[in-house]
């Protein structure tokens, strides 16, 4: 019994918490800004690139450099905004969709370009997993739990009880009553895109150092990201951290039904039955 | 003798070009007249290639059918295989706005490369299949080349012809109506969901035509072979740029986008080893930026749609 939590239940939380991380900033942009953000796994990928380059460049350790990868991501994505998606805004969202399909193919060879496209690591040294009464951790896996925990707990807090938080719920709510209302929707906008930066890195970060680093990975993760977002319902954080919890887990138990090479087809399915049958999601988000 | 290579080179692009010009033709279908996100070209692609493949190419004990069929019936049996597996995705995903098409087409472009990679049986394993049969196949070689690019051209106009037929019925028309206001023609009793389907549907076989001649042109194909998001990515600018909604833009496109993006290939080939892995990258950026610019600076395309005035790229009619 510990062995099924050993092998399939510690990863999929594991990796669930690294979806569920992308997932809260896809249903951010989702519910708020009103587009699929199709350049969310590969700017994931280049903040988990940033703070390999943090690592190299200030020689710090990688949970150091995480924080100045986080900062980094956001004003990344904020750039991005302001460069290629803004001036789209009076016109379909569509458009914003599309351009933003463009955006994760130039941050991912933008990434090729530097780092290459052979798999890298954080560092060196195999981590030895600790026995809590036969449940085995790594620290690495521990510190990605306490992470998503503590941003998943911040975001929330921040979102019900700060000025700025509430400005957020209400242009998600309805964003021409929100400006009626006197919320600078542009600000809005601004802070949405340095949380969501913050999350992408730290959701690639995790990605990173519980795996590898490839340069496909946030791509190939998206997929699922969107589908825990969808799973929770689209502008529900607290909706997208269960369903990346879900889709991480379901990932993992697949194996016990399927061939594993059709493990990453799990999240696909899931998206098509929870679209079919309940669009909404569990947590009644938005259906766009 | 360089000028039989020139020529041969140059039947080559025109060929390719055909094929993605039949791709950017079925894009338009569904981007174009109807406004729908399909970002797994690649997938429908795929999915014509291969079984036109196995349904022509000689058995091999190593996979599943090989049935040597007449090569009409691997295009039809694509056009057929493609549409098969756009309809459900497109009856559960049309209902909702185009970014859950969107990622369900990315989805199912991964599941078809997921199984093409997995499944041996399926396809050849990593040899692929080897073996299919093209028209005037036994021709001498230039010739050959020449006879299959006159034949892809030949489709391509067809495709065109048959298209522009469509869209100018009353199906056309019904079609954009309901891409630039949605309520206004459900108000009018336009069945919206099922019109989608069909044009969904109806591009998705296009693709797979394409895929078909593609791998007639190339008489194997192996899981690898196609760039499933660059080349997704390629026929997306092509319509882009020619003018989304016309089909003479969409050919335009194509022959614009291929010609600038083999160039390119062609300068990065002549740089050193070491910087040439790195030009692959630099040019999939640069395309990326491609698209950028053209939303930005150029949206409605070289060739805009003719009539029926196309307000929605300035004026949303709704907050949709």
């Amino acid at each position: 019994m510990i062995e099924f939590f050993n092998f399939y239940v510690v990863p999929g939380i594991v990796t669930g918490s690294v979806y569920a991380l992308g997932a809260i900033g896809i249903t951010l942009i989702f519910g708020i800004l009103r587009f699929g953000h199709f350049a969310h796994g590969d700017l994931a990928t280049t903040g988990a690139y940033l703070a390999l380059g943090a690592t190299a460049l200030l020689g710090l350790t990688p949970w150091v450099a995480l924080p100045v990868a986080m900062i980094l991501t956001a004003l990344l994505a904020y750039g991005i905004h302001r460069l290629f998606y803004r001036h789209l805004e009076s016109r379909p969202k569509i458009l914003t969709v599309m351009a933003s399909l463009g955006i994760g193919m130039m941050l991912r060879s933008i990434v090729q370009v530097v780092w290459g496209v052979d798999p890298l690591a954080y560092g060196s040294g195999i981590a030895r997993a600790q026995s809590f009464g036969g449940l085995m951790l790594r620290p690495r896996e521990i510190a990605t739990l306490a992470l998503t925990l503590a941003l998943v707990a911040a975001l929330l807090a921040f979102l019900r009880y700060s000025k700025w938080g509430k400005a957020m719920r209400a242009m998600s709510d309805n964003p021409d009553l929100a400006r009626l209302c006197g919320v600078n929707n542009d600000q809005v906008t601004r802070l949405t895109w340095f949380i969501v930066g913050t999350l992408a890195a730290a959701s690639g970060f995790c990605l990173g150092i519980n795996t590898e680093l490839t340069t496909m990975m946030g791509w190939s993760a998206m997929l699922s990201m969107f589908a825990a977002a969808v799973l929770g319902g689209v502008g529900r954080v607290e909706g997208a951290v269960v369903g990346g919890l879900v889709i991480g887990l379901a990932e993992e138990l697949s194996v016990l039904l399927v061939p594993s090479p059709y493990k990453s087809a799990t999240a696909f399915v899931i998206l098509l039955a929870i679209l079919l049958l309940r669009p909404q999601g569990i947590f009644k988000g938005k259906v766009l | 003798m360089a000028s039989i290579g020139l020529i041969n080179y140059a039947t080559f692009m025109g060929t390719m070009i055909g094929i993605y010009g039949i791709l950017a033709l079925g894009l338009n279908v569904q981007w174009g007249v109807t406004g729908l996100f399909n970002a797994g070209i690649a997938g429908f692609f795929a999915v014509g290639a291969y079984l036109s493949a196995l349904l022509t190419a000689p058995p091999s004990p190593e996979r599943i059918m090989g049935w040597e069929l007449p090569v009409a019936f691997g295009w039809l049996g694509a056009m057929a295989g493609a549409a098969l597996i756009a309809w459900p995705i497109g009856r559960i995903c049309l209902r909702f706005r185009s970014d859950y098409l969107a990622i369900a087409t990315i989805g199912v472009a991964e599941v078809i490369r997921l199984v093409l990679r997995t499944e041996e049986s399926l396809s050849g394993g990593a040899r692929g299949i080897t073996g299919v049969p093209r028209p005037f196949g036994g021709f001498e070689y230039s010739l050959s080349q020449f006879a299959y690019f006159a034949l892809v051209i030949a489709v391509l106009l067809l495709v065109y012809w048959a298209l522009e037929r469509q869209l100018a019925a009353p199906w056309g028309r019904m079609m954009k109506a309901i891409r630039d206001n949605e309520q206004a023609a459900a108000a009018m009793g336009k069945d919206i969901a099922k019109r989608r389907l069909e044009a969904f549907v109806l591009g998705a076989a296009v693709m797979g035509l394409a895929g078909a001649l593609y791998v007639h042109f190339m008489r194997a194909i192996t899981p690898e072979a196609i760039d499933p998001m660059i080349s997704t990515f390629l026929v997306w600018i092509m319509l882009i740029l020619g003018g989304s909604g016309n089909n003479r833009g969409a050919i335009l496109g194509a022959v614009i986008v291929w010609l600038i993006w083999s160039m390119s290939e062609f300068v990065t080939d002549q740089l050193p080893a070491d910087v040439a892995t790195q030009a692959k990258y630099i040019r999939v950026f640069l395309i990326g930026l491609m698209l950028q610019l053209i939303l930005r600076f150029r949206p409605e395309g070289l060739l805009p749609e003719e009539s029926g005035q196309r307000t929605s790229y300035r004026s949303p009619p709704s907050s949709r």
